[in-house]
């Protein structure tokens, strides 16, 4: 298969970015986006520089840099925008998990990084999200300490409320819902992890305050408000529901109560 | 030097052995604990769990990874689960057994006291996983639920879907952002720990280049913990994340900690085969799988043509046409044989002609009549997200047709050598996890890495290192400006320096897949000492071309991905060599070990522990000299060695 790439390149956080187009050939309908992007970059490599960037004056951009790690779907660490959605063209997918056979031969692919103010660009398609780890910070765990749980099984869990909170646990903290946020919300992501908590009785004693501390701490951050549009819902790469942003509101209202 | 190795296992009953020994362990007391820094390197369960740990405990803890973020760690993609001694089944499962499974499995080659402690904490573990909040599968009546594992005969093993790993280090990094927001650990993602810095023989830092700046930056600290994972990645393709790599073990290793048992790499037997020329990595199929799958090939090799010319269906070749031969050669164990024996009777079949896909290097792994007599409801729930992601690599749906599978690398055994507590052959350093060699010895069993990482992270480290720091917290913090830090540094630049100044035509891809295919050829499912032999001159050679031929593009002081992927890449040519030359030494089939000279007549594994009851700890004599081998003699003083046998 052959495809036109137009990737956007961006030298640094403090440098103006811009798109530059490549093109690819050869490429098997089975490989992966990703495996696609590693043989653009052997051609960028190869070539020492781009002629098309070149040409217009562009001194070498050199390979394309994405940040990617476990190719399977888990560690969260990819993260395109592709053809105007995250994780591209394939519903319930991370990038990594995308495969060529989704696009058509001969098309033009447009590569971005995820846009938000509060993910800003390190470079080309890598973007700094540690946001999320500093949400996390402010609340998104139970205070237990090394050593001092009970057994396991004497704390009882009804098999519905273990799969519910599983269901909420599997957000791989990708950042596609505040990249397909019209306001740049992290309210899925966190309410991902809050829901996930107050479902089950361990996570019940700080259930109230890890809401309350979490939505501050995303405010800080400068991600934007919720207005249930549903956008990061249907581009999760995990299909978390927003049925947990349900939840989380509830959370969040009794510590209001509370205060 | 052989008084290097001194493995520190206390004496007296196995099972009183941890106890003992944490009875004699120096503390520290709460006042001094701030006082003392220590440094863990990685973040995966063994990094994050100890990190958190220790900051609870009180230390100042800085902790590095490589990744944006510690959550990103590769233990995050194991799947099926993690072993512990709970019986909750009433299965007559206990603490022996899980040892005795664990050194079984392991085709004994791991330190008795070593193991028997793992398993006498496995119960903890899950007990504090619930505590943290990792949401385990849950029977309807609220209790725990489990499931059974390759190599044993209980089920003792607790699961979040197919997604333990995940859950299990979202727990852990949950700790540890909890001791990050109360400020007694500092995370640095985006760091690359390049080198150790030692000083009058201990470890006190470390050198990272900072990978969003690409600048160079020294940490000093009391003590220095590495939890870096495996270097399976010297394969190219192996079931590990694209950024796993060995070089902070490597970098300990050149600066005097030996190496253990570097040959012994599992190859796991349920991955998806290998796809084409651009693939740059394979996906691991959960070995949970096999409590429910059946893994068969044609017995007719006139269906095999069929089936890779797509003339027929695996599911329209009918029962007595197909051979299910885990079942057939292993009855005791079937489909449930340790990994090692899994992966070779698939190369065994496949070699034999019988492979199912065009490449020839592919065999079944069957859901019929899991589907047929669980239902679809309850296999959903089992394996729901492995068939999805399946279907999304592949096109094809489990739930219609069988998936097709073949061995690839996933986990090395071998890593940093450590004493009981431990401590490499480096005082102050400290290697857990993956990264240390202790508790697996020619094979591990599945659903027991997380059960490792967790136990050393949570459990064993917080409480032996305090014995080294016990007379530390009077001393200085350690100076950057040492002489030593100077000289780790200046040496870090060059090696930098010179990768940009080769300017070559290969990129570092085409170099590592070269490596690659060497590795997997001769140090791979099957080696034999002309193999071994040859491996160790291919990858001379192939470093050479390296150094000649390699393109590093862009600078140092920025983001710069193949300089990462370079200065790893110059590690695993040294690693792969070393793995070769320990393979060469190790003149017996053992575990994940397979030597062709070495092995009986009906094919199987032949252990010689008359020669190679030992650990295999290299000490490193300098660049291009051949490392010095030391033995850790392995003693079994509470268990009868037997021939693994998973027929009867």
């Amino acid at each position: 298969m052959d495809f036109n790439l137009k990737i956007w390149r961006q030298k640094n956080a403090r440098e103006k970015g811009h798109f530059e187009t490549y093109h690819i050939s050869g490429i098997e309908e089975d490989a992966s986006f990703l495996e696609m992007l590693d043989i653009l970059n052997e051609q960028l490599i190869r070539e020492g520089c781009d002629p098309v960037a070149v040409e217009r004056g562009c001194q070498s951009s050199g390979p394309v840099s994405f940040d990617h790690d476990c190719r399977e779907g888990i560690c969260g660490a990819c993260s395109l925008y592709i053809d105007g959605r995250a994780h591209g063209p394939d519903d319930h997918v991370t990038t990594c998990q995308l495969f060529m056979r989704h696009f058509k031969d001969g098309a033009t692919i447009t590569v971005e990084p995820f846009r938000s103010p509060a993910f800003p660009i390190i470079k080309d398609l890598v973007v700094d999200r540690t946001a999320f780890d500093k949400i996390l910070q402010a609340g998104g765990f139970i205070s237990v300490r090394t050593g001092a749980a009970q057994d396991g099984n004497t704390i009882l869990i009804p098999h519905d409320n273990a799969e519910k909170s599983m269901d909420a646990a599997a957000c791989v903290g990708c950042g596609a819902c505040v990249a397909t946020c019209k306001n740049g919300s992290a309210m899925l992501f966190v309410a991902a992890r809050v829901s996930s908590l107050a479902l089950l009785p361990q996570g019940r004693p700080e259930a109230a305050r890890r809401a309350k501390n979490m939505v501050a701490k995303m405010e800080e951050l400068g991600f934007g408000g919720c207005t249930n549009t549903r956008a990061c819902e249907m581009e999760c790469p995990k299909g978390i529901s927003i049925d947990h942003i349900a939840r989380l509101n509830r959370e969040f209202l009794k510590a209001k109560f509370r205060d | 030097m052989a008084e290097k190795l001194i493995s520190k296992i206390p004496d007296g009953p196995l099972a009183e052995k941890w106890t003992k020994r944490k009875s004699e362990l120096r503390l520290v007391n709460p006042n001094n604990r701030r006082k003392l820094e220590i440094i863990v390197v990685g973040t995966g369960l063994g990094g994050a769990s100890a990190a958190a740990s220790l900051g609870e405990l009180g230390y100042n803890v800085k902790v590095f990874c490589i990744s944006d973020s510690p959550r990103r760690a590769h233990s995050i993609a194991a799947q099926g689960g993690i072993n512990a001694a709970k019986n909750y089944q009433n299965d007559n499962d206990a603490v022996y057994r899980l040892f005795y499974d664990t050194i079984k499995g392991g085709d004994y080659r791991s330190r008795e006291a070593n193991v028997y402690r793992l398993a006498e904490v496995s119960s903890a573990i899950i007990d504090q996983c619930v505590a943290q909040g990792v949401p385990f599968a849950r029977e309807y009546g609220g209790y725990l639920a489990n499931r059974s594992f390759g190599g044993v005969q209980v089920s003792r093993t607790f699961y979040a879907r197919g997604q333990t790993g995940q859950q299990l280090l979202l727990g852990a990094y949950a700790a540890l952002n909890r001791q990050v927001a109360a400020g007694t650990v500092k995370s640095y993602p985006r760091h690359e720990m390049l080198d150790l810095v030692v000083i009058n023989g201990q470890a006190k830092g470390i050198i990272a280049r900072n990978l969003v700046t690409g600048k160079l930056e020294r940490f000093g600290a009391h003590a220095v913990v590495i939890a870096t994972g495996g270097y399976g990645n010297a394969y190219f393709l192996s079931t590990n994340a694209m950024n796993s790599n060995g070089s902070a073990a490597w970098q300990c290793y050149k600066k005097g900690a030996f190496f253990a048992n570097p040959c012994f790499a599992q190859i796991h037997p349920t991955c998806i085969p290998v796809h084409g020329e651009q693939q740059c990595k394979l996906t691991l199929m959960s070995e949970s799988l096999r409590n429910d799958g059946r893994i068969w090939v044609p017995k007719k090799m006139e269906d095999v043509i069929k089936l890779r010319e797509k003339k027929i269906k695996p599911s329209q070749i009918p029962e007595e046409d197909r051979d299910y031969y885990l079942e057939r050669r292993y009855p005791a164990f079937g489909n449930l044989v340790p990994r090692d024996v899994a992966s070779r009777a698939a190369k065994e079949r496949c070699d034999a002609g019988f492979g199912v896909n065009e490449t020839g290097l592919a065999v079944f792994l069957d859901f019929a009549d899991a589907i047929k007599r669980l239902g679809h409801q309850r296999v959903q729930e089992r394996y729901g997200n492995l068939f999805d992601m399946y279907f999304k690599i592949n096109n094809v749906s489990p739930w219609e047709e069988p998936m097709m599978i073949y061995p690839a690398i996933h986990y090395t055994m071998g890593g940093i050598w450590v004493d009981y507590d431990l401590q490499t052959t480096i005082p102050g350093l400290y290697a857990i996890g993956e990264a240390n060699f202790s508790d697996h010895g020619g094979n591990r069993l599945g659903a027991s890495a997380l059960m490792q990482g967790l136990a050393d992270g949570y459990f064993v480290l917080p409480v032996t290192i305090a014995d080294y720091l016990s007379n530390k917290f009077a001393e200085p913090k350690t100076d950057i400006n040492d002489p030593a830090f100077e000289e780790a540094e200046k040496a870090v630049q060059a090696r930098i320096d010179k990768l940009f100044s080769i300017k070559g035509n290969k990129t570092v891809d085409s170099l590592h897949k070269k490596l690659g295919n060497i590795m997997w050829e001769y140090v791979g499912m099957a080696r034999s000492e002309e193999g071994l032999k040859k491996a160790i001159e291919e990858i001379k050679e192939l470093k050479k071309e390296f150094y000649e031929n390699v393109r590093v593009p862009g600078e140092q002081n920025e983001f710069n991905q193949e300089l990462e992927k370079a200065l790893r890449l110059e590690d695993f040519f040294e690693i792969g060599e070393l793995m070769a030359r320990d393979a060469l030494n190790r003149n017996e089939s053992c575990g994940g070990h397979f030597r062709v000279e070495s092995q009986t007549e009906e094919g199987e594994a032949k252990r010689d522990d008359a020669n190679y009851m030992y650990v295999a700890a290299w000490e490193y004599k300098g660049e291009d000299q051949e490392p010095e081998l030391h033995k850790e003699p392995l003693k079994y003083e509470f268990i009868e060695v037997k021939t693994r046998n998973y027929k009867e």
